[in-house]
């Protein structure tokens, strides 16, 4: 069985901005721990000796010159602001510092 | 906020050792963003430099501008490092409104270049070898502005706003290993470090490099060590440092701070501090904690950097000379003494002088202008000296004294005009009519006028007692407004005082 | 030609009489909006339908032909398309079929997008999707599910069940899907259509709403293969926009059809059955099927032998941490200060507390379930046993692969395991939901290309099946070829195509316009 909990599901839901309520967090919790039980066996065959696989098609140094290209309009960049001011983005009081 | 109790900064060091760690951020100066074709401005109005990558639309994605990475292996080659066969970009999760993506696209476990040191010369001339762990590319985040509420900060902000302008500009942060035995020389040596990072960038080409700006961010790690103990303390990360002034001043406030906590039994919170350059304190931020989970993992939009040893060698060569070979040009170039030229090297101002020199100036005369009156304005007004005038600036001024146009004094009213930005110190020299008078016919008016005042400095000159002169030469000068030549009025007086009619 | 006429030909045959003027691009797009009139109030295909863009566009492109420019256009000008909707479009909403983006019209077009237009297509409109392509039904849209135009009462298959749909019950010739583990070729299967999951980067990926970047793939979507490898030569090639677009030229997809359709395309093919991809678990009738089809393909001078990929068993799972922890980060921007919904807790808050609601309002079940799942990968910890492990297995898998591919030239697989299944038969159960895309998503962990197209329907049920082929990276050209030869011997077989003996829809009465 996996020992995923509720506290552990509140946890992931902070860090993803998720707010769940009580009742979702306890179904998450269950489908969670039925999922990750089922999905647990890639840790079986990932020996230490096996290379990661992160890009399906190997390319490597894929660049871009260094030359300006279009921009949007502030109006553009605005356009699907739920809520803007001034020609920025306005978002109610921070609490926490930045990072 | 209340004063915080430190500790005398003596006391503090017989007690603990300081133990350093910095990590700066250079704002690379390329011509577009680190992964999108945005001009890399941020300046103007807001939101106008952004593309569909630079506000995190949804379906958008990066692509890594070459040129960055070709500065980025020049920064790691002049900062001796090894780079990496192979690196790649990850994602830094975390939600923040000023992180379009809510992750920021960096280097974690494979950064482009890795394991180096910078020597750094200390005021009093010694050198000390700083170790970098790593030199990493990303991108820097959007600008926030906190509204409502007293103090413009985000403690008591009503709302804020953002402007991605910024978000996306290129950014290489360079990250020291642990730093002991500092010592008392922590301070020092973190201006030094910071402004000798400065200096391979700006030799480099490829930062603008002004911390006033932001170009330049340095954030100050500090824990303090009890003797003898043998037992690291906990760390505080102090932020916001935005001169090389400040930096010194940061470091040697947080050991007295963290030394009163310490001594009176306290323990340190591990967080980041905030620097205020107006109380020279610092103050608390975020905490650190375990709770930081930024969840990693190789950014699967870019692809592996691999830089062909061609290309590295090619950046090699092309590295400009290191720091200390080139102070050593230098002091034989401008025929300093060691002391005058430890003087410019600690008032961290090598590049103003070297730049200043190129526009023409004598050394002689851009040492005493720039480390006399301009680091004088600059220590007033609290700011470094670079972002009060340019080379050129100070190079014309020089020019203009050294033409018979300006005298000193007047020189430093143009001083004064040029950095309230009233233009070049020609266009003040004319705007503000302060150019030397060369013009006998009213020298002599008021020379005449002077002599007539004082009958008895007459009889005295002309007894041949030319000292007497001086009164007089006084008056003239005061009556000029300072705007003559000094030498040239005393032969005026003289010639004067033996024609005059009786 | 009638209006019902020219929603029954192919993207080719009306692409044909639309270059010979037998018919305007004007009364062929008229005639799909009218089809989708008609029968989307059941079917629910579409989520957005631009008609009168469409019709004015449709305008523009028959006076391009009609003037000296005219010879200028491109094989498909003129012929209509439908878009899913997770890709962004200037003149549309773009809402990946989630509340979090309703209304969200981008201010760019997807480099597919722009390429269909550049073509001279003429988009229809925006089709369903299960929300962020998190799903094998389309009933995770949160503008409801799409109907099976073969049995109302079952689903389409998913991700894109909308545009699957929307080509099988003759509301667009073509349409335009994205596949990240079978969205393209899991709704062929089950609706009798054929869709291609083209090599990962053969097709760019910038303005296509991510999902899973490093599996995330955009293809075509039509009722023949030929139609598909049509589509295929418009939207493929190198976009300098998307960094894992493959910078290769690439060879002509409906010159590689029309071999498939000469005599004797496949001879001397060799076919690898991957043996862990058949068997238990699947439908009989799907099996029947599929065995059929590789004695249709033996008969033509293929050479069919069994494979093994012995990683393939650890597939899904790799598939369910690999997907949820790009999703989890992918869905990140999804915060309510740029774009999409805000939702303001009662009494106001702060950011935090405001983002938290938005997402909290805007997701569905199944949107958070998997971030929830992303987000544990990747934390401090499990990293290295979760997201770390299936990051190797699909090392495992693409050896698999290579080793399939030094004996065999194309692997096939039934496109699903069963033919589709009644809507709200597995919501409830997200692990057998997961399993319908077992013989699909290998080929996204490896990157290769896949194609599925239909070879009958199942004697029990009635409903359509697929086959799926699969080749070595950037042989797409390849799938083509054995498609259509496969789909010219059924059809001969047959006498006409699978989606002509599906049944006929209600059409509601089309207002006059």
């Amino acid at each position: 069985m996996s020992e995923i909990s509720a506290e552990q599901v509140a946890h992931l839901a902070m860090l993803a901005r998720i707010e769940l309520s009580p009742e979702e967090i306890a179904s998450l919790t269950v489908e969670l721990g039925s999922i990750v039980d089922n999905v647990a066996k890639v840790s079986a065959v990932a020996t230490p000796d096996l290379p990661a696989t992160s890009h399906p098609i190997p390319l490597v140094n894929v660049f871009r010159p260094d030359v300006v290209g279009e921009t949007l309009t502030q109006e553009q960049a605005l356009s699907g602001a739920p809520e803007a001011h001034d020609g920025r983005f306005r978002v109610s009081a921070i609490l926490g510092e930045e990072q | 906020m209340a004063a915080p109790k430190l500790m005398d900064f003596d006391r503090a060091l017989e007690l603990f050792e300081p133990v350093l760690g910095f990590e700066v951020h250079v704002e690379l100066n390329t011509k577009t963003k680190m992964f999108s074709d945005a001009p890399n401005f941020f300046g103007g109005e807001p939101n106008t430099n952004v593309t569909p990558v630079d506000l995190g639309l949804p379906g958008s994605l990066p692509v890594v501008n070459e040129q960055a990475v070709r500065y980025s292996i020049s920064l790691g080659l002049a900062l001796g490092c090894s780079i990496a066969e192979s690196s790649r970009f990850a994602r830094k999760n975390y939600f923040y409104p000023d992180l379009a993506k809510n992750y920021q696209i960096s280097q974690h476990d494979e950064p482009i270049a890795y394991r180096g040191s910078v020597d750094v010369e200390l005021p009093d001339g010694r050198t000390v070898t700083v170790p970098i762990e790593r030199a990493h590319m990303e991108e820097d985040a959007g600008k926030l502005t906190h509204v409502g509420g007293s103090t413009g900060r985000i403690q008591g902000a009503e709302y804020s706003l953002v402007d991605y302008n910024r978000a996306g500009v290129p950014l290489v942060e360079i990250v020291t290993d642990i730093i002991y035995g500092a010592e008392k020389d922590a301070p020092e040596l973190a201006k030094a470090y910071v402004s000798t990072i400065r200096d391979i960038v700006i030799a480099l080409g490829i930062s603008d490099a002004k911390m006033e700006r932001g170009n330049l961010r340095c954030d100050a790690n500090i824990s303090l060590s009890p003797r003898g103990s043998g037992i690291l303390g906990t760390r505080t990360e102090t932020k916001n440092v935005n001169s090389l002034r400040s930096v010194e001043r940061a470091i040697r406030y947080e050991i007295q701070r963290q030394a009163a906590i310490l001594d009176a039994g306290g323990t340190i919170t591990q967080e980041t501090r905030h620097w205020h350059e107006d109380t020279g304190r610092t103050s608390a931020g975020r905490p650190k904690s375990d709770a930081d989970d930024y969840r990693y993992f190789p950014e699967p939009d870019l692809l592996p950097v691999q830089p062909s040893t061609e290309l590295i060698e090619e950046l090699r060569q092309a590295l400009p000379e290191a720091p200390a070979l080139r102070r050593r040009r230098l002091r034989e170039a401008w025929g300093f003494t060691e002391l005058e030229f430890r003087d410019v090297v600690n008032s961290g101002l090598l590049n103003e002088l070297d730049a200043t020199v190129a526009a023409g100036a004598s050394p002689q005369a851009a040492r005493k202008w720039w480390t006399g009156e301009i680091a004088r304005l600059a220590n007033v007004a609290g700011v470094d000296s670079a972002s009060l005038v340019s080379a050129e600036q100070v190079a014309q001024l020089i020019e203009l004294i050294e033409a018979g146009t300006l005298t000193d004094r007047l020189a430093r009213q143009v001083l004064e005009g040029v950095i309230a930005g009233e233009g070049s110190p020609a266009e003040v020299v004319d705007s503000r009519g302060l150019a030397v008078v060369s013009d006998d016919g009213a020298l002599i008016a008021a020379i005449d006028e002077a002599l007539a005042a004082q009958p008895d400095v007459l009889a005295k000159i002309r007894d041949g007692k030319v000292q007497a002169a001086g009164a007089v030469i006084g008056a003239v000068m005061k009556a000029m407004r300072g705007s003559a030549d000094a030498a040239r009025v005393r032969e005026l007086v003289l010639e004067r005082a033996n024609s005059a009619p009786e | 030609m009638t209006s019902t006429d020219l929603i029954r030909l192919t993207a080719a045959e009306l692409a044909d009489s639309l270059a010979a003027g037998d018919v305007s691009s004007v009364d062929a797009t008229r005639a799909h909006l009218d089809r989708i009139d008609g029968v989307d109030g059941d079917i629910h295909a579409f989520l957005h339908v631009a008609r009168d863009a469409a019709l004015a566009r449709a305008g523009e492109i028959d006076r391009i032909r009609a003037s000296e420019d005219g010879s200028s256009l491109g094989p498909l000008a003129g012929v209509p398309l439908a878009i899913k909707d997770v890709l962004c479009t200037l003149d549309m909403p773009s809402t990946a079929g989630s509340r979090i983006l309703e209304g969200w019209i981008p201010p760019y077009d997807a480099t597919v997008v722009r390429k269909i237009r550049d073509a001279h297509l003429v988009p229809l409109g925006k089709t369903n999707m299960d929300e962020f392509a998190m799903g094998s039904s389309t009933e995770h849209s949160a503008y409801g599910p799409t109907r099976n135009p073969w049995d109302l009462d079952r689903i389409p298959g998913g991700s894109g069940g909308g545009s699957a749909a929307a080509v099988s019950a003759f509301e667009a010739p073509l349409a335009l899907g994205s596949d990240t583990g079978g969205s393209i070729r899991q709704p062929a299967a089950v609706t009798g259509s054929v869709g291609m999951k083209p090599t990962y980067g053969g097709v760019s990926r910038y303005g296509a709403i991510a999902l899973a970047s490093s599996l995330d793939q955009v293809g075509p979507v039509s009722r023949t293969v030929l139609d598909s490898a049509l589509l295929h030569d418009v939207i493929g090639g190198h976009d300098p926009r998307d960094s894992t677009s493959i910078p290769d030229t690439w060879p002509s997809m409906a010159d590689a059809a029309r071999a498939g359709q000469r005599e004797g395309a496949l001879k001397g093919m060799r076919v690898g059955v991957v043996k862990q991809l058949t068997g238990d678990g699947f439908q009989s009738g799907v099996t029947q099927r599929f065995t059929e089809a590789l004695a249709v393909l033996e008969s033509a001078g293929a050479e069919v032998v069994e494979i093994s990929a012995p990683n393939f068993e650890y597939a899904i799972a790799a598939y369910y941490l690999i997907l949820p922890a790009e999703a989890s980060s992918n869905l990140a921007k999804f915060d309510s200060v740029r774009f999409g919904l805000r939702v303001n807790p009662p009494g106001g808050g702060t950011v935090e507390q405001v983002m938290s609601a938005t997402r909290d309002a805007g997701f569905g079940p199944e949107v958070k379930r998997r971030i929830i799942l992303g987000t544990y990968a990747l934390s401090a910890g499990y990293y290295d046993a979760y997201y770390g492990s299936a990051q190797k297995v699909r090392t495992l898998i693409q050896r698999d692969f290579d080793n399939a591919f030094g004996r065999v030239d194309v692997l096939a697989t039934p496109s699903a395991p069963t033919t589709a299944f009644r809507l709200g038969e597995k919501l409830d159960d997200p692990l057998a939901m997961y399993l319908n895309d077992l013989t699909t998503i290998p080929a996204n962990l490896a990157g290769v290309p896949g194609i599925g197209l239909p070879i009958g329907l199942a004697p029990e049920d009635g409903l359509p099946v697929g086959i799926q082929f699969m080749a070595p990276a950037r042989s797409d050209a390849r799938l083509y070829t054995v498609g259509a030869a496969l789909e010219q011997l059924l059809e001969e077989s047959w006498g006409g195509s699978l989606l002509s003996r599906a049944p006929e829809l209600a059409t509601a009465t089309v207002g006059g316009r």
